[in-house]
Parts: structure tokens; C-alpha cells; sequence
């Protein structure tokens, strides 16, 4: 396959960046994308020219590390991680224009690395149970309702990629928080913490500079996980409980 | 520790190494009996006192579950830890990719399970290679993680009446294993990472995230014993190079299968942290011991970057085959008969079938496609590569059951294969998927270097020569978060000298940092750093893979000096060191990866017997199975680093022996 | 935001059943006009109940827009360097009208109340019955005032559907694939029916079925 590439190129946070063309021959259909870019790296390399940096690192679709916009779709055209989309979803001759995640709390660090660190900040304002190494009473004393273990599951699989962000038209963070809020608040042990956990998680998340909700959709489409939008409606129940009980 | 080394003669690594004096663990009570030296230890190491600890700073490396578990339960103590990680949250790290599940005795199915089994399946699953009393405390504790998992929201599987799910996992004939549909290992590392930015909200934990340890600082105390005191890193965004010093150093980095290039691992799992270490005087135990995982996805091309995993729960239910005839092995699997496919593992292994220990599966993959009969695409020449069939379980079970278990692994094989495994059986080929060595601990996961400390994978001990199936998320959790943070209270209740940035061995390890990179950017040489891994991949799988034996081995050392030589005058690395650049970072491991690669050959070299992992092809039966040679090589071999080339390594031998559990051959026929 | 959309939607509705007495006649619109504003008497002063609703109105008017525009302004600021390409892959089109759709309405709710309420903007010859305001307002020779009103209400249908749908999420009714089947299919209904059975008074008259 032969392609054309549009990528975006930042030399750091300070720098102003550009969009700026390359020509790929020689790309198999079997190359997941980012082997691709490795390819494109190989050759930038052997022509002396600075290779572009991206995230990456488990490449089987788990670690979240990786992000890219691909044709203004984050994680591209299917739903899967970026390290696991393969260059047979392209045609021969396309042109494929890659740029960072955009969203202000995620600043772009260099090309198409940017800093998702407002994620951990926002799992710092609550998003654990909290139990003390040793503390812990014996795993079958409280039974879970196998609906709820698995609800619990289902959301707790977020990666943290930010892919969410990236699609929201808003620039919102909200199914990422809702997942967590979810996965916590269908468990029994994460009950003590419910309401503060909410409170405190949308606050650090306003306050990152995350967009509002305008419940559109576009995170949940993007998500490689899947994530069902119903998190965002869960979150705002439990930010109206927490409210009821005075929070 | 070097003064009686003498040259080994009688080894098949002759010339290669020197031998040392034997080295032994102290820490384990040897007074007491194996099942109570844990209580024994716990009841007699020292303690520090709370309000001690707050004046205490521990740097942990790494936040895979050995690290943000340990970090977690250090801060929640109130000591003050640094933790570091080179991706850019500490949710990231390589746990995160374990899909099986984790083990524990809990014997919650009533079929028979104890922490004696436990301990007497990880014993006997790592081929009487592993410490007695560290792999009895890892069944021990065992318990305790999943209680504590399940106390943090790790969403495990439930029945229908909301009590823990267990399944049956590689190689043992007990329930025992914990899981999260097939994302076990990213639902406990989630867990361990909450815990941990609870401490970080809390104040007693500072994360570094893309930082990456490039130098230990060590120095020497009065009776000339090596104290760990600090770490020099670089901020992989800015690079900068930082100096951080404590009271103690863990590396928690996990293993370094990249040194195979092509692994499970993630792109960025590395030695460099380990092998700093090793330098400064850390012995690295049984490097050699490497696990080949049987069920991975076969290599499609030159330009792959990763080997994906699919998880061993699969051997539960799918049927491992190749066809009987070479001619077949092009043919569309779903028309060749019944009677002419051989379903090798239960031919050969009818009591445990397809659920034999890894390498006795991996090795038998590969025999089968040295023979010809593998399938699969041709890469270089030969099809490499087994069918792993769910049609029986279709059949038996129904489809709807089959992806209840599997669906989000038959998903992944579609995405990366682009053929549908419900419908063609999957094709699988062993690959390096963990090692079991790693640097050299005590009984307190201490190394001989004072002061540092080794948990998870990146420590030698708790494995042996092969690991079973869902233990190594037990070894991390359990090494994070009980016992580390007991046994290195020992170590921090006595007072040790403190420096600061002006000490000379701060000075001088942040120079060594600095002229490397220095070094690397500089070269201007012709070849990619990927190119000289790859190329260094290729040597080890090849000679130091599944099969070794002396003349490969001996001829791989040859070449990784050449190429190693090679590199560092040819090595061709653009861009600042004051920016981030991702070329620079590869080049600093994979500089790590050929001392790596030869000191593991040497190793392998050494050790003229087959035992878990680890196979020689001088010593197998008469019906080709690994065969031990307890009365010369039931030791670990402790290695310490002797100097640049020309010095040869040190061996160091710690000898193994068994109380609770008799030696003897492991067979799973 | 949810709870003053509701408040609009609970209102659009009482003054769609208003405006479909039309089809009863003169006398009765008129009537039903007339009686709104001496609904309460003599508890509240004549036209009390509509300055009552006028004020809950306006203050929704004023809730509304202000978390619209707050949520507008942090949605710019959280991404101010935008795509060289971005797709829409599940966005409905009202959904991504949601903000000019609104402007929109705001613009017609302002044209409307000087139409029909203060009656400064004249476009047929003022008339006291209210009937005859509505009827000569859109005739087929005025068509373009009924045009504005239809176009209106093609905004105010995708604003509702999305609305209805966004606010069902807000408050957190929409846990599970069932209620979420709900709150869309409420959507689209109250979009169908407030708009179409706003539509059907200015189409009437135009196409000369109520004179």
C-alpha cells in the first residue's frame, strides 16, 4: 500500500506547531498503525530527520497509552485502541491526517504525545475506595449481585486514554468520570464513599477545565472500551443524591 | 565479595565467567520450620516507629501491582515514597496486560486446595529451581490479596449467588484461580493505582510519571558494604537530569523479556533499572530463566513491533492440533478430517492434555513445527504455528457460552488476525512472554546491595525456572503489599548515613548518566537503534529461545559482542537530550539489552541441564523430556557484574534445598 | 438546564392547547383568551395568572441562557486549538444544533411576544380579537410571516428532541437501555407533537382551512 500521511508536528509544549506531509510506500496491510509510524519513523531516521513522537506502549489494546486522531476520529475508523487498528481499514493511496488529542488539560508535549495527567488528578479527588493494605475482612463475607459485579465490571474496563475527551465536541471528561463513579457505586464496598466521591471528582474535573456534558454523544462512539453513555446519567444521579444528603 | 573467585574449568561456560563465592539467604528463620519462618520473620523484624516514618523516604521504580502496591501500602504507613514510572500515569504499567487471572488458596470450590498445594504446585511447577521458603510464603499470603482486592472494588467474577467465581488455570488440577473476565491483571492494577493516588491526595506519595531510572547511587558504608541511597532520572519531557535520595530503593521494573525484541511485554519494558543496579553491584539471579508463553498470536510479518498474548484460560477449552501430514498444513483446517489431526498434547500428555505446563507446551509447538506440520503463513520459510480449535466446545458447550468465557479474546484475535476464531480455529506460537530470574533477593526481597529492594517480576525468587499459570500477579500483589512493606522496616529501623547532591557518588553516577547520552547523540553512526534490537531479538530467540544448547549459546555471546561493538560506534540516535526523544530513551536500553543478552547466554551456558524454562538439548530423556541435574545445578546461580569487556562475570552460587517438599522429576505425563 | 427546559416544555404544551382552540371557532379562542386572564379572580387581579407565568418564564429564560452560555464559554476554553479534521460519528443533527437552535428560538420568542403580545410589530392590520390577530397574521398573501413561524418550529422540534432526551440524562432517569429507549422516543414525541401541533395552526390558516 502506498499512503500519504498529514501529521501534526510540535517540537514542544512551547513551540507552535504544523501540519506536515509524508509519503509511505511499501506499508503492508497487516501493520497495525502504529508499526506504520514505526515504519515512517525507520525512514525519517535514515534521512536524518527528527521522527515523530506518539504514545504507545502494551500495543494489545489495554494500557491506554496510546491516542492519536486519526482522520478526526479518535483511535480512527474502528472501534479499538489505536494499537490495535490495522492498516487494512485504509485504502491504498489514502491520505491520513493524525493529530493529537485536543483538549486544554491534555497540553501537547511534543507531536502527538500530550499529558492526560488531569486523569490521575481526577482518580486522586476520589476515585477509590478507601482500605487500608490489611484492613480488608474476608472476600466472601458480602455478596455481590452477580447484575451488579458485572455492571461494576463493565465500566471499571476504562483505560484512561482520553479518547472521550478527544471526540467531545465540549471537551468534556464526563464518561471517563462516569465510568469510575459507576464502577465504584455499583459495588457494596464503594457505598461509604458515594456521595463524597461524586462531589469531589466533578469539582477536580470543572476545575482541570474539562468542557460540560451537553449529553451528545460522541465520547461513548469514540470509546475502545465501549463505555455506555449511561455512566454520564449514573454520575448525575449520584451527584443529585449526594445532593439531597447535603453535600 | 569477589576476593576468592576462581576461573571456572569445568563448566560448559568455561572462559566465560569466573566463580565466586557461594551466597545464601539469611533472612529466612532457618530455625523454624518452612510453614512458619513468614510468622517467624514478622514476629522478630524490627519495627519503626510512626512517627519515625514520616521523616523516612522510600523511592519505588515502577507502578506495575508490585509498585503502586507497595507505594499504596508504604504511604498509607506514613513513610514519604517517591514513585517513579516511565509511561505517563502509573495506571499503565505492564500488569496492566494480564488476562488470565490471579491464584490464590482460598479452596473456596472445596476441592482439596491449601496453601500447602499451592506452595507444593509452585515448587513443583518451577522445577525445584525456586526458594523453599519465599515460594511457601507466596501461597501464604496468597488469601489475604484477594480479600484485600476485593475490599478495594476489583470487580472479580461472581456465581449467581454473588460469591467468587474460580477457574481451573494452567497446569494444576485444582480451581483456584480469580479472574476479571480476561482483564484480571488491568482490574488489580487499577485497584493498587487507586490506592496509590489516594496516598498521592493524601500527601504521603510523590509520582514522577515519564521518568525513567537511568543510574542506582550506592555507596559504601565503614564495613565496606554497599548501601542503596538514591536514583539519578531523566524526565523523559524536559530531560532533565534529576537526583532523587532516600533511605531506600525498590525496584519494582518487571521483567525484560525485550530483550527478545519480540515479546509479550510493553514497547517500553526494560532492564535499564535492573541492570544499573547489577552494575553497581546487584547480582542478577538465573537471568537465563525465561518463560515462552504457548497460546500467543503467530508472527505475521518483518515490521512487527509486539507479540500478543492470548490467555492460557483458552487451553480450558480449545484443543491444541496440527495436521498429521505435511501436506495438509496449507489446506483450510476445517476440511481436514478428524483422523488426520494430531492433537499432540493429549497423545503425549493424556492426564493433563492441553493443559500442560507452558514450556512443556511451547516446547512441543515448536517441535511440531520444526517437523513441518506447522501452519499458518510461511515466515522465512517455515509455518510456525498450531491450531487452537473451539469447534468441540462450540459443539458442547454452545456458542453463547463460549464468548460468555472468551468473547473479548476471540474478539481481539479477529481485530489482529482479521479471521473469525468461532468460525476457523485460531492459530497460536509460543512467545517470550516473563522472565522468572531477575536480581538476586533475600528472603526480605533485599538484594545484596543494602537498602535495595526487588519486588515482582524484576526480583529472581519466588518462580524457580518456570512459573505457573496466574502466579505472577499473585508474586506482585503479594511481594507489594505484604511483604515488603514488613521486611523493609527491618531495614529502615537502623539508622544509615544520608548524603546529599554534592556527595561524590552522586556526583559521579549523574556524570556517567550524562556522558551516555552524550555519547549516544553524538555517534552519528548509520544504523537505527531499532534495527540493532531487532537484530539482537533474532540472536536470542534463535540461540537462547526454547532450545539451547552449547554451540548456539556459544556462538550467540560471539555475535551479541560483535553487534554490541557495532552499536555502540554505529548507533545512529537525532534530536536534543533536552527534549523528549524517544530515540535516546531506546538507545539507553537497548545498550542495557546486550549486556543483558550475554551475561543470560552465559548463564544458559553454565547450566547443562533442562529445568522449567530452561532447556538444554545435551540433556534431555530418552523420550525428549527436560531433564534436571539436581546433584550439580539445584542452585541459584547469583551473578555479579565484574567491570566492562574483558571482566568476566562472577557466579556466585546460592545452594537449593528442599524440607517440606521432596525433590523430584517433574513429570506431567 | 434540565429543569428550566422542563419548565419550557410543560409551558409550550398549556400554549399549544391554547392555540389548537382555533379549530373551535372564534368565539371559543377568544373566550379561552379572555378567561386566562381572569383565571385566579378574584384571588389574583385580572391578569394576575399570566404576569405569574410570565415571571416563572422569565426567570427560566434567564437560568436557561445563562447555563447554556456558561456551558458554551467552557466548552471553548477546553479546546481552543481546534482540528484540521474532526468527523461526527454519533451526533445527531439536533444535538449539534443545540446552540444556534437556541439563539434561534430566543430570537423568535422575541419577534413572537412583539407580534402577539405587545403587539408593536403590526403585519396585517391590528385587530382586537385575538382570533382575528392569529388568522389575518397568516394569510396565504402574508406567507412569509407563516414561514417564520414554520421555520420556528423546526427549531424548536430538534430542540426538543435532543432537549428532552439531554435532560432525561442530566437528571440521571437514564440507568438503564430501557429508560434510554424511554427518554429518546420522549424526545422525537414531544418534538412531533408541540411542533407539529404548533405548525398545524399557521398551515391551516394558510392553506385556508380555518378563515
Amino acid at each position: 500500500m502506498k499512503i500519504t500521511l498529514n501529521i501534526w508536528r510540535q517540537a514542544n509544549a512551547a513551540a507552535k506547531g504544523a501540519m506536515q506531509k509524508y509519503e509511505l510506500d511499501d506499508v503492508s496491510e497487516d501493520m497495525s498503525f502504529l508499526e506504520m509510524l514505526d515504519l515512517l519513523n525507520e525512514n525519517l531516521n535514515e534521512q536524518g530527520e527528527d521522527p515523530v513522537a506518539f504514545d504507545s506502549d502494551c500495543r494489545e489494546g489495554i494500557c491506554g497509552m496510546c491516542s492519536l486522531m486519526i482522520n478526526g476520529q479518535a483511535h480512527g475508523p474502528e472501534v479499538t485502541t489505536t494499537c490495535q487498528l490495522h492498516m487494512r481499514s485504509f485504502k491504498d493511496g489514502e491520505t491520513i491526517t493524525i493529530e493529537p488529542w485536543r483538549a486544554e488539560p491534555f497540553p501537547v508535549l511534543k507531536d502527538l504525545v500530550v499529558d492526560r495527567s488531569a486523569f490521575d488528578r481526577i482518580i486522586q479527588s476520589g476515585g477509590y475506595i478507601s482500605a487500608n493494605t490489611g484492613s480488608a475482612p474476608e472476600a466472601n463475607n458480602l455478596p455481590v449481585e452477580k447484575a451488579k459485579a458485572d455492571r461494576a465490571f463493565d465500566v471499571a474496563t476504562c483505560i484512561g486514554c482520553g479518547a472521550c475527551v478527544a471526540a467531545c465536541p465540549n471537551g468534556s471528561a464526563s464518561l471517563f468520570l462516569g465510568a469510575k463513579i459507576t464502577h465504584l457505586g455499583s459495588l457494596p464496598q464503594g457505598q461509604p464513599e458515594r456521595d463524597t466521591r461524586v462531589v469531589d471528582m466533578v469539582a477536580q474535573h470543572d476545575h482541570e477545565g474539562f468542557g460540560g456534558c451537553t449529553n451528545i454523544g460522541e465520547c461513548t462512539a469514540a470509546c475502545p472500551k465501549e463505555i455506555p453513555l449511561d455512566v454520564i446519567s449514573q454520575l448525575n444521579k449520584d451527584l443529585r443524591t449526594a445532593m439531597k444528603h447535603g453535600y | 565479595m569477589t576476593e576468592t573467585q576462581t576461573p571456572a574449568t569445568t563448566s560448559d561456560a568455561a572462559g566465560f565467567f569466573t566463580l565466586g563465592d557461594p551466597v545464601a539467604d539469611t533472612k529466612a528463620p532457618a530455625e523454624a520450620s518452612v510453614p512458619t519462618r513468614w510468622e517467624e520473620r514478622k514476629s522478630h523484624a524490627k519495627l519503626v516507629n510512626p512517627a519515625n516514618r514520616r521523616k523516612i523516604k522510600v523511592i519505588i521504580v515502577g507502578t506495575g501491582l508490585a509498585g503502586a502496591a507497595a507505594g499504596a501500602t508504604l504511604g498509607e504507613a506514613g513513610y514519604q515514597v517517591e514513585s517513579f514510572c516511565y509511561q505517563d500515569s502509573p495506571r499503565r504499567a505492564h500488569s496492566i496486560a494480564a488476562q488470565g487471572g490471579i491464584n490464590a488458596a482460598k479452596n473456596y470450590r472445596n476441592d482439596g486446595d491449601s496453601v500447602y498445594r499451592l506452595f507444593y504446585d509452585t515448587v513443583k511447577g518451577g522445577d525445584f529451581r525456586s526458594r523453599e521458603s519465599n515460594s511457601y510464603r507466596l501461597a501464604e499470603v496468597s488469601a489475604n490479596i484477594i480479600d484485600q482486592c476485593v475490599a478495594q472494588g476489583v470487580p472479580f467474577a461472581r456465581e449467581y449467588g454473588g460469591l467468587l467465581d474460580n477457574r481451573s488455570f494452567g497446569g494444576v488440577q485444582v480451581s483456584r484461580t480469580f479472574y476479571a473476565r480476561g482483564q484480571t491483571g488491568q482490574q488489580l492494577l487499577i485497584g493498587a493505582y487507586q490506592a496509590l493516588e489516594r496516598q498521592v491526595a493524601a500527601g504521603t506519595v510523590t509520582t514522577h510519571t515519564r521518568h525513567e531510572m537511568l543510574e542506582l547511587i550506592t555507596t559504601e558504608d565503614a564495613d565496606g558494604q554497599t548501601h542503596a541511597k538514591g536514583i539519578i532520572v531523566r524526565d523523559m519531557v524536559t530531560g532533565e537530569i534529576e537526583t532523587h535520595l532516600g533511605d531506600a530503593v525498590v525496584l519494582a521494573t518487571g521483567g525484560y523479556g525485550n530483550v527478545y525484541f519480540l515479546s509479550t511485554n510493553a514497547m517500553g519494558s526494560n532492564v535499564t533499572a535492573a541492570w544499573r543496579a547489577h552494575r553497581k553491584g546487584a547480582y542478577m539471579g538465573n537471568p537465563c530463566y525465561t518463560q515462552i508463553h504457548p497460546t500467543c498470536i503467530p508472527v505475521s510479518g518483518e515490521n512487527q513491533s509486539k507479540l500478543t498474548l492470548m490467555s492460557e484460560s483458552l487451553r480450558n477449552d480449545g484443543r491444541i492440533w496440527v495436521p498429521k501430514k505435511k501436506e495438509d498444513c496449507a489446506k483450510d483446517p476445517r476440511d481436514i478430517p478428524e483422523e488426520d489431526r494430531d492433537y499432540y498434547l493429549e497423545r503425549i500428555y493424556p492426564a493433563f492434555g492441553n493443559l500442560v505446563p507452558r514450556d512443556i507446551a511451547s516446547r512441543q509447538a515448536k517441535y511440531m513445527c520444526d517437523d513441518g506440520r506447522g501452519v499458518g503463513p510461511e515466515v522465512d520459510g517455515v509455518r510456525r504455528g498450531v491450531y487452537l480449535d473451539f469447534a468441540d466446545a462450540i459443539k458442547r458447550l454452545g456458542r453463547d457460552a463460549v464468548e460468555t468465557k472468551y468473547g473479548n479474546l476471540f474478539d481481539m484475535y479477529a481485530q489482529i488476525t482479521a479471521e473469525n476464531p468461532y468460525e476457523v480455529p485460531m492459530r497460536v506460537y509460543p512467545a517470550v512472554h516473563y522472565v522468572m530470574g531477575g536480581l538476586w533477593v533475600d528472603y526480605d526481597l533485599e538484594s545484596n546491595v543494602k537498602g535495595l529492594f526487588v519486588a515482582g517480576e524484576a526480583n529472581f525468587s519466588d518462580q524457580g525456572a518456570n512459573r505457573l499459570g496466574a502466579s505472577a500477579l499473585m508474586q506482585g500483589l503479594a511481594d507489594g503489599y505484604f511483604v515488603l512493606p514488613y521486611t523493609i522496616a527491618n531495614y529502615l529501623a537502623d539508622s544509615h548515613e544520608r548524603i546529599d547532591e554534592s556527595h561524590p557518588a552522586v556526583v559521579e553516577a549523574k556524570k556517567s548518566v550524562e556522558e551516555r547520552i552524550n555519547h549516544f547523540l553524538t555517534v552519528n553512526g548509520t544504523r537505527s537503534v531499532d534495527s540493532y534490537h531487532k537484530e539482537l531479538g533474532h540472536l536470542m530467540w534463535e540461540y537462547c529461545g526454547m532450545e539451547r544448547t552449547k554451540e548456539g549459546l556459544s556462538l550467540a555471546i560471539e555475535k551479541i559482542r560483535e553487534l554490541k561493538a557495532d552499536f555502540w560506534k554505529n548507533v545512529k540516535v537525532l534530536g536534543t537530550a533536552e527534549s523528549l526523544n524517544q530515540s535516546l530513551e531506546r538507545a539507553g536500553r537497548v545498550a542495557d539489552f546486550f549486556e543483558l543478552g550475554e551475561l543470560m547466554c552465559i548463564d544458559a551456558l553454565n547450566r547443562r541441564e533442562s529445568c522449567g524454562g530452561h532447556f538444554r538439548a545435551e540433556s534431555q530423556t530418552a523420550d525428549g523430556e527436560a531433564e534436571r541435574i539436581d546433584e550439580e545445578f539445584a542452585y541459584v546461580a547469583a551473578w555479579e557484574w565484574a567491570g566492562e569487556d574483558g571482566h568476566m562475570p562472577v557466579l556466585h552460587k546460592e545452594s537449593l534445598s528442599y524440607e517440606a517438599i521432596e525433590m523430584k522429576a517433574r513429570s506431567y505425563k | 438546564m434540565a429543569v428550566t427546559g422542563l419548565v419550557f416544555i410543560g409551558y409550550v404544551l398549556l400554549h399549544m392547547y391554547g392555540n389548537l382552540k382555533v379549530f373551535a371557532g372564534q368565539e371559543a379562542f377568544d373566550e379561552y383568551a379572555h378567561h386566562l386572564r381572569t383565571f385566579g379572580e378574584p384571588m389574583l387581579p385580572y391578569g394576575g395568572l399570566l404576569w405569574v407565568i410570565r415571571v416563572v418564564l422569565l426567570l427560566s429564560i434567564i437560568g436557561h441562557a445563562y447555563a447554556a452560555f456558561t456551558l458554551w464559554a467552557r466548552a471553548s476554553k477546553a479546546r481552543t486549538q481546534k482540528y484540521v479534521v474532526k468527523k461526527a460519528v454519533a451526533a445527531t443533527l439536533s444535538s449539534k444544533m443545540m446552540r444556534w437552535g437556541g439563539v434561534t428560538l430566543l430570537l423568535f420568542v422575541i419577534f413572537h411576544l412583539l407580534h402577539f403580545t405587545t403587539r408593536t410589530i403590526n403585519v396585517n392590520g391590528d385587530k382586537d380579537s385575538p382570533y382575528d390577530r392569529v388568522v389575518s397574521s397568516f394569510q396565504p398573501e402574508m406567507w412569509w410571516v407563516a414561514v417564520i413561524y414554520l421555520l420556528a418550529m423546526c427549531a424548536l422540534a430538534m430542540h426538543l428532541r435532543h432537549g428532552v432526551w439531554s435532560a432525561c440524562q442530566t437528571l440521571g432517569f437514564t440507568n438503564t437501555a430501557a429508560s434510554r429507549a424511554r427518554a429518546n422516543f420522549a424526545g422525537v414525541f414531544l418534538a412531533v407533537v408541540i411542533a407539529g401541533g404548533f405548525a398545524l395552526v399557521p398551515l391551516s390558516i394558510l392553506f385556508g382551512i380555518v378563515d
